[in-house]
């Protein structure tokens, strides 16, 4: 963007002008583009089936009405079960913490080793663990479910914060690893000699220098958990399902007219957290705490 | 305070060597300054004797006590690294504090010590900063107090002032003196600075490739240098080489430079071997300060004063002296002359050679003679 804006000839004349107004209109096109269909659904949300079926797509609703957020969330039928979205959104949850938590700790202990303590191979276990982020996650079904069979843990939540957090390791490992790699090794050698052991060093010093990456890594993490559908649809049985695969058995099990205030509610409802995730984290990833620099 | 004795240590990167047999005794109290150009090996050695490196071969003994197995934490040292590792998520005080407080001791005695250090230091108002909010010469003192706090058998130096101005560096080169005046504690310090390193220590021991190339108090380094690696890494500008043939005049041995019969300078008090070398190529070592303007009252007091007549080349003032690049029988040569004896370039003038304080080399081996 910043070579297309120094192309152009300084902002003069009624060219430059014109040229200026139309990059405006290029990003105004590519925002609308982005923000219609969030439009589109948040207005749908609102509004009653009648208003829908007589209204226009994109007008804003007439009437505010919540009921289609309530009928979403605690009456509709997800096959036949009526209890609405709640307790899906609850397994999302029991789900995301642990399996965030997990990974992005065993990550960052992963990435102080491999930086750190450097053993004899150390990059080339970096390398198979790299090469964990590029296997695409169909090829790890099968043998993930019969681990998850062979543990016990097939269809239960803990079987699913499980294949989170191994398929987890591969990122938050890299993420870690290059963050770490930045940190003087100085400081590693000093509090050894200060009396610090390994996990001494990783909790007093390392950790507590980890906030960007942490913000970074839990960012990270949330979002790919949360909206997850391919390893909840695959190893997650019935009640123990997460709220993406409710979204989709919802959606599709609606029968007689189509309720697409509520489909689209309950959609709001699956993508609202990650949401909040980025409005409450991002501040702190873009503010990119650096704060007690080693730098001389 | 330790003694500090390292035995043939070496150590090995896969088939390279990076030190190849090192012998060094500290008697309890000295200050050792490690020199030596990067890549030379002195940082490894540091980190060897702190316990940050495996010892491939031969052993380090602090106290008499074998520590080539014992973790650093065990050692009884402490380290200041050039970078200052301070950590900066702690508060200065407990950057201090943080050697104690691994070793599990109790918080008000902890305080005490990291305030009396402080004061020590002059650091006390800095006790609730962040190492980021501290300016460079405040760090140095803060590592400085993270090693005192301690009170540690030996103190390891790695480079501790290179990240410091020109100002500073001079200031802390003081100030560590006096430190070390003061506690008395054995010292080993690394630096390829020649200034800091003939002002600090008790012995320099300057490093070339992995081997050490002379281990000896600064003055003799300076006046009486092991080689010629030696002679021309210390001292500014750097020692005169020239290169001449070691003849005899009448009972008297000297050097022949250039072809010239003016060219012969005879030795004074001659190594016992230099009569080996009688007809061989030598090369005659000079410092610039012992080149001076001729002045015949102090000539006649001095037998080792040899007067010679040389062209002046250039003349670079420098304030307290005068560097003038003469020509010596066809070599160049630098002096180091008072401003007041300058002399106008271009022309030619009567010059003494101090060689009282001259060296003879082997210009094959590169060695003192």
């Amino acid at each position: 963007m910043s070579s297309l804006t120094s192309a152009l000839p300084p902002a003069q004349g009624t060219g430059a002008r014109i040229a200026r107004w139309g990059l405006y209109l290029i990003l105004l096109l590519f925002a609308a583009y982005y923000l219609l269909p969030l439009l589109l659904m948040i207005a749908t949300s609102f509004k009653s089936p009648e208003e829908i079926r007589t209204g226009s797509l994109l007008s804003l609703p007439r009437d505010f009405s919540l009921d289609a957020w309530s009928y979403a969330w605690n009456r509709a039928c997800i096959g036949a079960d009526c209890r609405g979205m709640a307790p899906y959104f609850l397994n999302s949850l029991v789900i995301v913490g642990p399996a965030v938590i997990i990974s992005t700790l065993f990550g960052a202990l992963n990435g102080y080793a491999l930086t750190k303590w450097r053993f004899r191979g150390a990059n080339i276990v970096f390398g198979m663990i790299l090469f964990g982020s590029f296997l695409p996650s169909q090829v790890i079904l099968l043998p993930m479910a019969q681990t998850l069979g062979f543990l016990g843990l097939a269809g239960s939540a803990g079987g699913l914060i499980l294949v989170h957090v191994v398929y987890g390791l591969a990122f938050t490992t890299l993420f870690f690893r290059n963050y770490y790699v930045s940190i003087p090794d100085d400081l590693v050698k000093a509090a050894t000699i200060d009396g610090a052991g390994f996990f001494q060093i990783f909790t007093k010093i390392m950790l507590p220098l980890s906030l960007p990456i942490l913000v970074v890594t839990i960012i990270w993490q949330f979002t790919q958990i949360w909206n997850d559908f391919l390893f909840g649809a695959s190893f997650a049985a019935g009640g123990a399902q997460p709220v993406t695969v409710a979204l989709n058995n919802l959606v599709n099990t609606t029968t007689g007219v189509k309720q697409y205030n509520v489909d689209m509610a309950a959609a709001m409802i699956a993508g609202l957290p990650t949401l909040v995730v980025y409005v409450l984290a991002g501040k702190y990833f873009i503010r990119g705490l650096t704060a007690g620099s080693v730098k001389g | 305070m330790a003694t500090l004795s390292i035995n043939n240590v070496r150590k090995q990167y896969g088939s390279v060597e990076v030190l190849k047999g090192i012998d060094l005794d500290l008697t309890d109290g000295e200050f050792l300054v490690l020199l030596g150009p990067s890549g030379c090996g002195k940082s490894t050695l540091l980190n060897m004797i702190a316990g940050l490196e495996t010892i491939s071969a031969g052993e380090i003994r602090i106290d008499q006590r074998v520590v080539n197995e014992v973790h650093p934490k065990d050692r009884d040292i402490a380290m200041v690294f050039q970078s200052y590792a301070l950590y900066p998520n702690m508060t200065v005080a407990r950057n201090i504090g943080f050697s104690l407080e691994m070793r599990g001791q109790a918080k008000p005695e902890r305080e005490g010590a990291v305030r009396r250090v402080a004061r020590l230091l002059q650091i006390e108002h800095l006790l609730d900063r962040k190492p980021a909010q501290l300016s460079g010469g405040q760090r140095q003192r803060v590592a400085m107090g993270r090693a005192l706090v301690r009170d540690p058998k030996v103190f390891l130096f790695d480079e501790p002032l290179s990240n410091l101005d020109a100002k500073l560096r001079v200031d802390m080169r003081t100030e560590i003196k006096k430190l070390h005046q003061r506690l008395g504690t054995t010292v080993v310090y690394v630096t390829h600075d020649q200034i800091e390193a003939m002002t600090l220590a008790s012995r320099i021991a300057i490093m070339k490739e992995g081997v050490v190339q002379q281990f000896a108090p600064p003055q003799e380094v300076y006046e009486r240098p092991a080689n010629m690696y030696v002679a021309s890494f210390i001292g500014s500008p750097t020692m005169n080489f020239v290169r001449g043939t070691l003849s005899a005049e009448g009972d008297r041995l000297g050097v022949s430079v250039g072809r010239e019969r003016s060219g012969f300078l005879p030795l004074f008090q001659p190594p016992e071997q230099a009569g080996h070398w009688l007809g061989q190529e030598v090369i005659l070592g000079i410092r610039p300060e012992a080149i001076t303007c001729y002045d015949p009252a102090i000539a006649a007091g001095n037998p080792a004063l040899v007067k010679v007549a040389c062209g002046v080349n250039v003349l670079e003032p420098t304030g307290a002296d005068t560097i003038t690049y003469v020509e010596l029988n066809g070599h160049e040569v630098v002096a180091r002359i008072k401003p007041s004896d300058r002399v106008a370039e271009g022309e030619t003038a009567d010059f003494m050679i101090d060689m009282a304080r001259a060296n003879l080399f082997d210009p094959k081996t590169e060695q003192r003679i």
